[in-house]
């Protein structure tokens, strides 16, 4: 079970995988997760979209970004290895609806999530517009997949790399001014690109999705670890989410909450490194 | 009381046995009742706040042999009316005080499958030892047959001594059974629909099996090695293990019967939703449920350096609630290295739901309680981490309807606690996973699966126990619900060829 089918690398930290899950596979809908562990006893369990599905081949695709121990690990794994652990598929999935024009905004990994999404928008008959951002041209992923699905692509970088030196939200304030007003904005990425995409859309009363990647433990709505203000309410991002409409999120909550572990993460992935990565390397030099 | 070693009280009860040994056939009721209740051996407080392992260290042969002395073996078996599942209790103690402890755990046996379990954390002081006949006539519970300890005696006895036998299974039946959740009700609906020869598969979310024996009760209060033993146990019967495996998601509830041929499920998952206050700053760094806070020590096992999930580092945490739940996390923060740990609780130490074995031993080990008291707010600083809390002193006011008497706001009564941790612990709800997709099944307005007197559900061949039946309640009930769904799946499967 779990096994790794296929492994890619995408750019200089980002990887995608196809996993053998075949459970998950037929049961997942867009907008849906997977927790994993790289060791089902001292490892952490992490969140990764789904970023696609093949029921024939029994898998799931993941695409995910190092920035830690676990994903540092993850990348680690090769084809033919097993996943100690793997569970989902979590979370609601999207409400998929011909909502008309449909404008999807996707920041560096974002795409990945966004993936799936964006394939359900095309397939419910939306007019679909998709708008990347990445820092510069290598970062860029998924890019013949998502201008495959859409009837519009615009990539921006920030450093003006590739495609238009903006970001993201510089095309979707364009487009909410425009005849062409989206009927429904979905925007994922880094929290504060998401909240900004939210600002962007507000003024104009764009419904604006966002997909929310809060710290979580379990995923089943046990420990409420992945908690943020919606609105009033108190939601658990596993169970009431991952997508919640980005008007109403307290996107500096979160993001505070984001960072509850920082300095801890970087001393255990800096000892990961170096553990295994600096004794591989004297082990090919001696 | 002072601190005694589990060698003085060993001596000491080698000196009792010694003394009774000859003549407790001929002791009179109140010669009995002189014999000295046996203390429960512990490590030192000051070392077992800094360790994980067990605080009770268990009787020795001789001291069990003592306790069990002590029983009046009455007539009327009051200690049994307390029990939920109804052990035989004055017939294992008697083997006990024979000597004869194969026979003894034989008997607990009968009616529970998981003695280790139950002697360590059933609140025993509010079930069959309070109604212990020798408490009663010496006008103190605490003075009462051990009969936890007892049972725990004869269960570690058997696990040390390798004499855990595996049930023997009867032929297969071709039937098939999915137990949803690993905890003590669905541990035990495995364990009775597998003795009959059916096909049982369990479904655990988790990585790990146990429910709340394994994520929330911690290693200090109910060591692993039990749980894992009882799952050794599970699968050498032959009982199909599937782990990470969350029904309603990777599979849906009805397809477990429509599409994988499933004759009958039981669902036991447990009553993991943890309730909030709702007060302002509760979504701070810095604020958990007990829920997350034991999860990341017990399942992820944050608490040990190899360990991947990190843990919030705590100096000075105030836990919320009064039940074992809030117990268990101030002894826990004690122990991963706070400095100060507060309880504060909304009524008075009398009416605290914990165990009282474990509210002592927060005590000696270093906790502080705060009675009478209640959060008001969470104050965080311009980081958005907790630095404080702001609480409000309350006072007994009249008995209600159910004679308790519920406590008021004394007006004006603010004060702040500095803190950079606040755990909650004053509840869990029902998790509304499996209700949420399986929209046939009945809940109450609590979420809490509604099921008849056999345990079956409003849809068929489904049957439900446990804490997402009875609400948080206790491993014994758990595991008596269990026991009677087994029942129910097991009379209904014979019945339909
Ligand atoms: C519903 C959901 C879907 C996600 N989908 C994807 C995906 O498709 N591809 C992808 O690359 N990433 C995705 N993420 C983020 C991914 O889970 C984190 O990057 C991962 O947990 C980091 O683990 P680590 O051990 O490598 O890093 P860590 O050392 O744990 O963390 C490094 C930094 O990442 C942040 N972080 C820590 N834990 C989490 C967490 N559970 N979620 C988010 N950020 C975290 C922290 O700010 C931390 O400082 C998703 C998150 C959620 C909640
Ligand atoms: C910290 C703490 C301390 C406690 N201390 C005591 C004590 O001292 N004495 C006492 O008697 N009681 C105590 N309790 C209460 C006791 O643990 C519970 O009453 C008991 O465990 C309930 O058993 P259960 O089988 O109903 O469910 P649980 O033990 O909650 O197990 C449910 C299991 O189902 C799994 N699950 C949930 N949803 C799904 C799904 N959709 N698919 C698959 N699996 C699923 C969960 O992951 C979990 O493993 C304590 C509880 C806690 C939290
Ligand atoms: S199971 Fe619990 S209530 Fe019953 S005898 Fe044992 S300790 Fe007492
Ligand atoms: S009530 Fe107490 S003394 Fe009487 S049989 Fe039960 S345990 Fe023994
Ligand atoms: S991750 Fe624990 S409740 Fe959401």
């Amino acid at each position: 079970m779990n096994r790794i089918l296929y492994k890619h690398q995408l750019s200089q930290d980002v990887f995608l995988m196809r996993l053998y899950a075949p459970m998950i596979a037929e049961e997942r809908l867009a907008g849906q997760f997977i927790i994993l562990q790289t060791d089902d006893n001292y490892g952490e369990r992490i969140p990764l979209t789904i970023a696609d599905a093949d029921i024939s081949e029994g898998s799931i695709t993941i695409i995910f970004q190092v920035v830690g121990k676990t994903t540092k690990h993850l990348a680690t794994f090769d084809v033919g290895d097993e996943l100690p652990a793997l569970v989902g598929p979590l979370g609601k999935p999207t409400h998929i609806e011909n909502f008309g024009r449909a404008v999807c905004v996707c920041g560096g990994i974002g795409v990945a999530p966004m993936h799936p999404i964006a394939q359900a928008l095309k397939k419910a008959g939306n007019h679909v517009t998709i708008i990347t951002g990445a820092r510069t041209k290598d970062l860029i992923i998924l890019e013949k997949e998502m201008s495959m699905i859409a009837d519009e692509y615009i990539a921006c970088t920030d450093d003006g790399s590739y495609g238009r030196k903006s970001l993201v939200t510089g095309p979707l304030k364009e487009l909410c001014e425009s005849e062409a007003k989206p009927d429904i904005v979905i925007a994922i990425g880094p929290p504060v690109m998401m909240k900004f995409c939210s600002e962007t859309t507000r003024p104009y009363n764009v419904f604006t999705q966002v997909s929310l990647n809060t710290i979580m433990v379990d995923g089943t709505g046990m420990c409420g670890g992945c908690r943020v203000n919606v609105g009033k309410e108190v939601k658990f991002v596993c169970v009431d989410g991952p997508e919640f409409d980005g008007h109403l999120v307290d996107f500096d909550n979160m993001i505070s909450r984001l960072s509850a572990y920082k300095e801890i993460e970087r001393t255990h992935y800096k000892c990961f490194v170096e553990k295994t990565f600096n004794n591989a390397a004297k082990a090919v030099t001696l | 009381m002072s601190y005694r070693t589990a060698d003085e009280l060993h001596q000491e009860a080698q000196c009792l046995l010694d003394e009774y040994l000859p003549k407790v056939a001929f002791l009179k009721v109140k010669e009995r009742q002189k014999i000295p209740s046996q203390d429960m051996p512990v490590q030192h407080p000051e070392v077992r706040s800094h360790n994980m392992e067990e605080v009770a260290l268990g009787y020795s042969f001789e001291q069990a042999r003592v306790e069990a002395f002590r029983c009046l073996q009455c007539a009327k078996k009051n200690c049994i009316e307390g029990c939920p599942v109804k052990i035989d209790i004055p017939r294992f103690i008697d083997h006990i005080a024979k000597g004869e402890i194969e026979q003894a755990i034989a008997v607990v046996k009968e009616t529970t499958l998981l003695p280790a379990v139950c002697g360590r954390v059933c609140p025993q002081e509010r079930q069959c030892q309070m109604h212990c006949t020798l408490g009663k006539s010496l006008k103190d519970v605490d003075s009462s047959v051990a009969i936890g300890r007892l049972e725990r005696f004869v269960a570690d006895w058997e696990r040390i001594n390798n004499k855990i036998v595996i049930p023997t299974v009867k032929p297969a039946t071709g039937k098939k059974v999915a137990v949803v959740g690993s905890g003590p009700a669905g541990l035990v609906v495995a364990a009775d629909c597998r003795r009959e020869g059916h096909h049982v598969t369990i479904f655990e979310a988790f990585h790990k099996m146990g429910g709340v024996l394994r994520y929330g009760i911690p290693e200090f209060r109910l060591p692993n090695d039990i749980i894992d033993k009882e799952i050794e146990t599970l699968a050498a019967m032959g009982v199909e293990i599937k782990t990470n495996f969350v029904v309603g998601r990777t599979r849906k509830l009805t397809d477990l019967i429509d599409k994988d041929g499933y004759d009958a499920v039981f669902i036991g998952t447990g009553a993991g939703l943890p309730i909030f206050m709702g007060i302002e700053g509760e979504n701070l760094n810095g604020v958990f449920s007990a829920n997350e806070y034991l999860t990341r020590i017990n399942l992820m096992k944050a608490f040990d350096k190899n360990a991947d999930t990190p843990l919030y580092p705590s100096k000075r945490v105030v836990v919320l609630g009064g039940g074992n739940v809030a117990m268990d996390a101030s002894r826990m923060a004690k122990r991963l290295g706070a400095e100060k740990v507060f309880v504060v609780y909304r009524r008075g130490e009398n009416e605290m739901p914990a165990r009282k074995e474990e509210v002592l031993h927060a005590k000696e080990e270093g906790v502080t309680f705060l009675y009478l008291r209640n959060a008001k707010r969470i104050l965080g600083d311009e980081k958005g981490c907790v630095k404080g809390i702001e609480c409000l002193e309350y006072e007994l006011g009249e008995p209600d309807a159910s004679g308790r008497r519920s406590p008021v706001v004394v007006a004006g009564s603010e004060f702040l606690l500095e803190a950079d941790t606040i755990i909650v612990a004053v509840g869990n709800g029902s998790n509304p996973l499996i209700s949420q997709t399986t929209p046939q099944l009945n809940v109450s307005k609590r979420g809490n699966i509604v099921v008849d007197e056999t345990q079956k559900t409003s849809m068929d061949k489904v049957f439900a126990g446990g804490d997402i039946v009875l609400g948080a309640a206790t491993v014994i009930l758990a595991m008596g619900e269990g026991r009677k769904s087994a029942a129910s799946i097991n009379a209904m499967l014979l019945n339909n060829p």
